[in-house]
């Protein structure tokens, strides 16, 4: 065990921890987070996702001693009380069945408009492929993806 | 005040609860924290325990559900507040938490809107009535002289004289006694209003669960946490029917957190005080397992199905035989006979299994998603050897598995091991444990005989099933949940499981079916264990009558839909003004939406470069609830791979609460039906499943979402004389043709008939080059 401090969502935090424990049991079971979640432990599917340095990064395979820089979670998305734009257009969808890999789709579609605002169909589809959904919300998720870039849909 | 203790005082004043504040989990944990003393059964003949207005003339509601995902918690507050007279935004729903709302069995079976959505409309108009009775009493005003609009009664004389549902009951108790011979049935006085009054049944709006589902402020089942919980994770048999020799304990014994391996027969899980550790020790936990003598599962879905058909079965269902299907068949112009087959598919929630129990008074507390959370209360208590009154379970969002939660296994494990700790503990099930655990939907093989006469018409359709499913789970039952079985418990007479016919409305004078189930060699302590997959029989049957049918229409030279259409309008029994005439209406719906042009497959003008394009149909009856799916496909013939490129639906679930969540809804179970066409298959040896992460499991994804989803909501009787339809369920009927759907379109694209579940690119690309496409 040792001490570990980890930025996250602008709050400095120190945990005396394994280092070598995945990021996403330090964020959930040490810093209380709930919007990455466990989903496979394997890096394929994306419930865990957070953001770091501007890229979407699976946190349940990430040891927590290689993290360098910010950490963004879905809590810390909304700015002043007011949700980001992927959020409300993931209402004004209705996007989400049961919404547990909601965490996952809304994180890796924001890495991949910060990157690529207007991406296209096929760049859509090949920048979310990654992130799974068992209650298959991928034609809404597109849209509200779409909704945010500024396209009709 | 807590929940509990208004149910059991009267007359009390509770503390306002404003719709507006957080009333869910928070609350409800503070109310858990709090609770000593056994837990009540709310009493469903009390209006009390659906139903509490609060001083500010904002309303709670209590309902005996749980929500799979597909926001019903929404559709209840709307059929509640409409016949209350309040606002909808004025209330809040609360399910599924076993001391403090009536147990209507939570959620399954799609009957939400259908059956449990009837008492929760006549207790709100039970209430509705009761209160302007009470306001009749106050200004001496007969009930007939009174209006009410959004929780304000006025006198309709006098529209100064005005009083609020708050004023007139906030915070007390109604003391009004209802009836019914069981919950289903519950009513009080009042009746509920006819259709053309209902006025917030038939909006849209938005789900209230999805801010916080998208924010990250929902507190799921995953995310409770208590003081002194921790950590659970299973060790599984390494092969199926494996029996445990001895466990090193020293193995584990020394690394960091270690606080217990819990063993008893063949179940073992180890406990960590953090949840790392846990998973760690899991992994490090040194187990003498005896494999069985000789291998214990057919070798794959090859070989599961060579057994399924050289096996005898182990139950079956009162086949049908109307006419003469022999003789038809001795004078048919024409005979098609063909098999389907489908594998075993896995639940796979996006979330594995979990649950946090807590023991502490001596009692037992399960925080879990748990679809049927009272069956888990009476399952838990049982095998814990507690009385029911000392266990309660809260339920809270999770992942949905559509079904898998039916008999939840981690709620079990967690409640066992946290008697055995006197601790809270949280199990989680990891990804290849789920993967390869889970509940399956059963495996199928299908034999059909079709007879066409000269003109074309189907005189005769010999249908035989056979499922894989002896020994189908139970709900939450204490001796057929995983653990049970792995400590050793059988019953005497495993469940007979079932099989399907899918669809009876076409007009074919000569029907016979068989359905049959047939049990594999290994029954119990099996990870190919079947239970509950949405629409359990359907996505299967369907899969193989919808496409016999598309067959029988090829054979015949006829447009697939217009062979349906002449087999549903042939039909004059009593069936003809209601089921028919709503098949057909739902049929023609979808056709004219997609653009359907007559013709035979397939498709004379599919493309000639890689990729060739085709359009199937497929239709099916689910319970009350018609539905046909037409789906456009685009086959590549270089790579074998199906993008299904549009999907239209055609939708009757009679009345529609809120369209724009049906919508999304049946979004979801077309494209899981797409999911189960294209790619789900449990893979397996002799020894284990295979399947054990979604490489090993796949399942669709945002590279193969259609272009463009049409729905269209088919709400009507078209007879105008018949009473308005009721609202009928649809949680899994776009779950149903959809596989059929597929099949369908890549024969029009192809000429090419897939009869076997899934049309991965592999299995695509051998058909096409076998049959030199």
């Amino acid at each position: 065990m040792s001490n570990v401090t980890l930025r996250v969502n602008g709050r400095a935090h120190t945990v005396d921890i394994d280092p070598a424990t995945p990021l996403l049991y330090i964020l959930r079971n040490d810093l209380g987070l709930q919007g990455p979640r466990f989903g496979c432990g394997l890096g394929q599917c994306g419930a865990c996702t957070v953001i770091i340095n501007g890229a979407a990064v699976r946190s349940c395979i990430t040891p927590t001693s290689s993290v360098r820089g910010e950490i963004t979670t879905l809590e810390g998305l909304a700015k002043d009380g007011k949700l980001h734009p992927l959020q409300q257009a993931w209402i004004d969808e209705q996007v989400p069945q049961c919404g547990f890999c909601q965490n996952g789709q809304i994180m890796t579609a924001k890495a991949m408009l910060d990157r690529n605002p207007h991406p296209t169909d096929e760049q859509i589809r090949q920048g979310m492929s990654g992130t799974l959904c068992r209650c298959m919300t991928y034609y809404r998720i597109q849209a509200a993806i779409k909704r945010v870039a500024g396209r009709n849909v | 005040m807590i929940r509990r203790e208004f149910l059991k005082t009267s007359g009390m004043l509770i503390v306002g609860v404003s719709a507006g504040a957080i009333v869910g989990p928070f609350a409800v944990e503070a109310d858990a924290q709090a609770a000593r003393g056994l837990y009540p059964d709310p009493d469903f003949h009390q209006l009390d325990s659906w139903i509490v207005i609060h001083q500010d003339s904002t309303a709670t509601f209590y309902v005996g559900k749980t929500d799979c995902g597909q926001g019903t918690g929404t559709s209840f507050r709307q059929m509640m507040s409409d016949e209350l007279d309040i606002a909808y935004k004025d209330t809040t729903c609360i399910m599924g938490t076993t001391d403090i709302t009536v147990d209507q069995g939570g959620s399954g079976g799609s009957d939400a809107i259908q059956t449990d959505g009837w008492p929760m409309r006549r207790v709100a108009a039970e209430a509705r009535r009761v209160l302007l009775e009470m306001a009749s009493t106050r200004f001496g005003v007969p009930v007939a002289g009174l209006a009410v609009s959004n929780a304000i009664i006025t006198v309709k004389a006098d529209p100064s004289k005005t009083i609020t549902y708050g004023e007139l009951i906030g915070g007390k108790r109604f003391n009004v006694p209802l009836t019914g011979a069981n919950i289903d049935a519950t009513t009080g006085v009042a009746k509920v209003k006819p259709v053309q009054e209902l006025k917030i049944v038939g909006l849209s709006p938005q789900r209230y669960d999805i801010p916080a589902k998208v924010d990250g402020s929902l507190k799921w089942a995953v995310d409770v946490k208590l003081p002194g919980m921790v950590h659970a994770r299973n060790v599984k048999p390494p092969v199926a029917g494996a029996k445990l020799v001895s466990i090193d304990e020293s193995s584990v014994r020394n690394l960091p957190g270690f606080v217990r391996v819990v063993s008893k027969g063949n179940y073992v899980a180890v406990v960590c005080e953090r949840e790392e550790q846990a998973i760690a020790a899991a992994k490090q936990l040194k187990c003498n397992w005896q494999k069985p003598a000789t291998p214990q599962l057919p070798d794959g879905s090859d070989g599961l199905f060579k057994y399924m058909r050289s096996t005898t079965p182990k139950s079956s269902q009162t086949p049908i035989n109307i006419g003469n299907v022999d003789g038809a068949f001795a004078n048919a112009a024409k005979m098609i006979e063909a098999e389907y087959e489908v594998p075993f598919q896995g639940h796979n929630a996006i979330g594995p299994g979990h649950a946090l129990a807590d023991p502490s008074n001596g009692q037992m507390t399960i925080y879990s998603n748990d679809m049927k959370s009272y069956g888990m209360r009476n399952g838990v208590a049982q095998f814990l050897g507690m009385q029911r009154e000392q266990v309660r379970v809260i339920w809270m969002e999770g992942p949905q598995g559509y079904g898998r939660t039916a008999a939840d296994d981690a709620g079990f494990e967690a409640a066992y091991i946290a008697k055995e700790l006197g601790r809270p503990v949280r199990m989680q099930w990891m990804r290849d444990e789920e993967q390869a655990w889970d509940t399956k939907g059963p495996a199928f093989t299908f034999k059909i005989r079709g007879a066409l006469d000269a003109q074309g018409h189907m005189t005769a359709l010999d249908y035989a099933a056979r499922s894989a499913d002896y020994n189908h789970l139970g709900y939450n039952e204490p001796d057929t949940v995983l653990i049970a079985q792995l400590f050793g418990q059988r019953r005497d007479k495993p469940a007979a499981g079932s099989s399907a016919f899918p669809n009876d409305l076409y007009e074919i004078p000569n029907r016979r079916t068989l359905l049959e189930v047939v049990g594999l060699p290994l029954l119990w302590e099996t990870p190919l264990r079947t239970g509950n997959l949405r629409d359990p029989n359907g996505p299967q049957s369907t899969f193989a009558a919808e496409s016999f049918i598309d067959e029988m229409a090829f054979a015949a030279k006829a447009d697939p839909l217009e062979f349906r259409l002449r087999m549903l309008m042939a039909g004059t029994g009593e069936d003809s003004g209601f089921k028919r005439a709503r098949s057909i209406a739902v049929l023609k719906a979808a056709a004219e939406k997609y653009g359907w042009q007559p013709r035979p497959g397939p498709n004379p003008n599919r493309g000639s470069g890689d990729i060739l394009t085709g359009r199937g149909v497929a239709y099916a009856f689910r319970n009350q609830t018609v539905i046909a799916q037409i789906a456009e496909v685009e086959v590549n013939r270089k790579t074998g791979r199906v993008w299904v490129k549009r999907a239209v639906v055609g939708h009757d679930c009679g009345l529609v609460i809120n369209p724009e969540a049906l919508h999304r809804t049946i979004d979801g179970a077309t494209q899981h039906g797409i999911s189960r066409a294209l790619y789900e298959e449990v893979a397996f040896d002799t020894e284990k499943v295979l399947s054990r992460d979604w490489v090993t499991h796949p399942t669709l994804t945002h590279m193969d979402a259609p272009a463009r989803i049409d729905v269209v909501l088919v709400n009507g009787d078209p007879n105008p004389n018949r009473p308005d339809l009721p609202h009928y369920g649809a949680g899994e009927a776009a779950m149903k043709p959809m596989i059929a759907a597929v099949a369908n379109a890549i024969f029009d694209a192809t000429g090419v008939r897939l009869r076997r579940v899934p049309f991965r690119k592999e299995r695509v690309l051998a058909a096409l080059n076998a049959a030199k496409v």
